[in-house]
């Protein structure tokens, strides 16, 4: 046996070890991933209208600055729980061309996780806007934007929103529809909610021992969960109502001298928070796209935080609101 | 005490005079236009892919320069690491080696008509890659996979024949011995084969994150079991050539071989520490990563050990300056690169720009260096054309100067993102505090770019001559 004269050998021991190696480290583990892995069981798959919004997710390389991999650390808590397995179950072969399921896991950050973006953004309205150009929303954004999945609106688009872009943003006329593409994109964004997973930890048994019940290391419960209200406010709700507490002009309301904020008793103040709000008049302009509630997301720290940030911010002065008080409105419920 | 006129002496000029080549070009004037349509190919990949980079690069500082679908973020990344991975660095790699693996195994090559074929499908399958990425054609996958299959299928058909005819020639050589280069050579052929072909087949990775523990292999193998073999082999063949002495242990060579082949094909699933990719398949990537560092060591001190006492010769060539530098980011990168695969560090550094500093350290600092060393070492030879030392001096310059410029702001820049988030500040503070460091980074990027454009002529100026009754270069030294 000489690898030194004996070329067959070399080369044989050479190929043929590099895949078995390969069997051992790839090949096994991922069949035994793919036949071992059951999506959880509340889980739906993608509509025909999501799933070609997952293709133009792709063609567009969203994944090249978007993760969907929620690790469990402390730091990754403002994404939503810990991705497990399971999560991605439902994923498969695109096409003839991509007989493979999408990598949608990521490997940069360099914008939001989405893992969660549906429940967190779940505004249709404002997710339009943000593909239009993410600056009108998001004044520090450096994401693309994607004129290019919108049309003018000509008045006879049928059953496709309307969307009115701020001045500083728009084209021509002011209002754009999104083309097909642009809908299948938002509806797939918006099909993005994780499904609740009881005491989700880690995904494996070594990760949950190193975690509490909340996939938090004990030692460092800080993340989302430091209840900082202008953190939180900046992760949860400057993406609508803006840094300054402003608002868009008839798209969302301003918080800075809003009447529901500055009232006294905070109790709607809070329902809004925990509930979400559609359609309503706010000091005499109304407001359609609908505001998610946070009530699963958040917990009454963290939700009096925000409320109390918003309260005395931008000039609003108002008296504060306690985590009882949350606790106690998310006793009563939505009305 | 010394006068400091005796150290420095007022003539002093600023640069070093650099050694002429004097060995007499190789007539095989085939062969030499064969390599050199390689490295012309490699070149213009070079320019388009690091123009694309340069270009991203300054998109984080305009997000609205243009609005083109063609030209967006997303579509244009993988158009400028698979164009710098597959394009630029693939083929100037196999151009080294369609020179190397003749000459260590005393014989022409196997077939040169075959290579011509090889080159024409690796230009083929990129120009057409990179069109499709554009137009929004992708394969859904991450790093270096990107291409879908026809293309990346044509790609491999590319390399598949190379290795053949590699195989034919080292099968047929007139020596008994195999070279430790070609060792690397071949296996960096053999293993990126079985790559290309364990990544591509559907069978094992249709649903779910199957398909993620194929890709993180795949995305480290690309680089561990492609370019980091073939430049390694070729420093053992450029190192000890262009010093004029036999490398410092063979039996140091055989071992960081096998070394390399065993522990890095385990370590690809470090790059998904904490997904939920199998626990117990992260750890053995961090654990064999710890173990690369017996590979690294025996590689870098074995190339040192031959540069030890020659180091005037490195100071007075303009290609072993390359190769020093490539030979010092091996070690020190690829250690950067087993400290990430630590749990607690990752944490701070995965999906910051600071692993976006690693690839470039490795990809550039180590295997491109090495490329441009032996471009340099070689091309002088082969044609019997310098470059202009002086701007030869320039090229490296810009690049390590450019590079490092680049690194360094995106090290710390990403370390300050991973500190941001575990302090659980609002995401977009993350975005605005990298500011800065996304302007040195374009400024990096630019000076690289500029280097490119200086070697793209250096390139020129080592054409081969068309006439037969070329004068040997010594007459032209001389002149």
């Amino acid at each position: 046996m000489n690898f030194h004269r004996n070329h067959w050998l070399l080369l044989g021991t050479i190929f043929f070890g590099f895949i078995g190696l390969a069997f051992i480290i790839a090949i096994l583990p991922a069949q035994w991933m793919q036949q071992n892995t059951e999506p959880l069981p509340e889980a739906e798959p993608l509509s025909d209208l999501e799933q070609r919004g997952l293709e133009v997710y792709i063609a567009e390389g969203c994944v090249a600055c978007h993760t969907q991999q929620v690790r469990p650390l402390p730091m990754d808590q403002p994404w939503g729980r810990p991705t497990a397995a399971a999560d991605y179950a439902l994923l498969g072969p695109m096409d003839v061309w991509r007989p493979y399921s999408p990598a949608v896991l990521g490997s940069a950050r360099t914008g939001p996780d989405l893992s969660n973006i549906g429940a967190r953004q779940s505004s249709e309205t404002w997710q339009y806007l943000h593909l239009y150009n993410p600056r009108a929303v998001v004044k520090d954004s450096i994401m693309p934007a994607y004129p290019w999945l919108f049309e003018p609106a000509t008045g006879t688009e049928g059953d496709a929103p309307v969307v009115t872009i701020p001045e500083a943003y728009a084209p021509e006329d002011g209002k754009v529809v999104p083309t097909e593409q642009g809908q299948a994109l938002v509806a797939y964004l918006l099909a993005l909610r994780q499904i609740p997973i009881e005491g989700a930890g880690g995904t494996t048994q070594e990760a949950s021992a190193e975690t509490d019940q909340k996939g938090v290391p004990a030692e460092e419960s800080e993340g989302q969960a430091g209840a900082k209200g202008d953190t939180l406010y900046a992760n949860n709700c400057a993406s609508c109502h803006q840094a300054n507490g402003q608002g868009l002009p008839g798209t969302f309301p301003p918080l800075a001298g809003n009447s529901l904020v500055l009232a006294e008793d905070p109790g709607e103040h809070i329902d809004t928070i925990l509930h979400g709000a559609q359609g309503r008049t706010i000091d005499g302009t109304e407001y359609a796209s609908p505001m998610p509630g946070f009530a699963d997301q958040l917990d009454d720290d963290q939700i009096a935080a925000i409320v109390n940030h918003e309260r005395t911010s931008w000039g609003n002065d108002a008296p504060a609101a306690t985590a009882e008080d949350v606790a106690g409105r998310r006793e009563a419920g939505e009305k | 005490m010394a006068n400091p006129a005796s150290l420095l002496p007022a003539s002093r000029s600023a640069v070093v005079t650099k050694t002429a080549v004097e060995v007499a070009p190789d007539r095989d004037t085939a062969s030499t236009r064969l390599i050199y349509a390689y490295l012309g190919s490699a070149t213009l990949w070079l320019l388009v892919g690091t123009l694309v980079g340069a270009y991203l690069g300054l998109k984080f500082a305009t997000p609205d320069i243009d609005h083109v679908p063609w030209l967006s973020y997303g579509r244009l990344r993988p158009v400028h690491t698979n164009t710098v991975f597959w394009g630029w660095a693939s083929l100037a790699m196999i151009a080294l080696t369609l020179y190397v693996v003749p000459k260590t195994s005393r014989r022409r090559l196997h077939s040169l008509p075959l290579a011509w074929v090889s080159l024409g499908l690796i230009n083929a399958a990129v120009l057409v890659g990179d069109l499709l990425l554009m137009s929004g054609i992708n394969n859904g996958g991450q790093e270096y996979r990107e291409y879908i299959w026809p293309v990346q299928g044509t790609f491999a058909l590319g390399v598949i024949l190379v290795t053949y005819n590699m195989i034919r020639t080292i099968a047929g050589r007139a020596i008994e011995e195999i070279y430790i280069s070609n060792w690397y050579i071949m296996g960096g052929f053999l293993w990126t084969v079985a790559l290309m072909v364990i990544a591509y087949v559907p069978v094992y990775q249709q649903t779910g994150i199957s398909e993620t523990v194929i890709q993180g292999f795949y995305m480290h193998m690309g680089v561990g079991m492609w370019f980091t073999p073939m430049v390694l082999g070729l420093t053992y063949y450029f190192l000890p050539k262009l010093l004029n002495k036999p490398i410092y242990s063979y039996s140091l060579g055989v071992l960081a071989f096998w070394t390399q082949m065993v522990f890095y094909s385990m370590i690809g699933a470090h790059h998904f520490i904490f997904a939920p990719t199998p626990w117990w398949l992260q750890t053995v990537a961090i654990i064999f990563s710890v173990g690369m560092i017996v590979t690294l060591a025996a590689g870098t001190g074995n190339f040192l050990m031959t540069m030890k006492g020659s180091f005037r010769t490195v100071a007075r060539s303009y290609s072993l300056p390359f190769i020093l530098v490539g030979v010092i980011a091996y070690f020190l990168f690829s250690l950067q690169g087993t400290f990430e695969a630590f749990r607690s560090l990752n944490r701070v550094w995965h999906f910051t720009n600071f692993t976006v500093a690693h690839s470039h350290l490795t990809m550039y600092g180590f295997v491109v260096f090495l490329i441009w060393g032996g471009i340099y070492g070689l091309l002088p030879r082969l044609t019997g054309r310098e470059p202009s030392h002086f701007l030869a001096g320039v090229h490296f310059w810009f690049a390590f100067v450019g590079v490092a410029i680049y690194t360094i702001a995106l090290m710390i820049g990403g370390t300050m993102q991973g500190m941001s988030w575990m302090a659980g500040d609002a995401f977009i503070d993350s975005v605005t505090m990298m500011a800065p460091f996304w302007l040195w980074r374009a400024l990096g990027g630019g000076l690289m770019f500029l280097s490119h454009l200086i070697f793209a002529y250096n390139l020129w100026c080592m054409r081969p001559v068309r006439h037969e009754s070329r004068q040997p270069l010594a007459a032209e030294a001389a002149a």
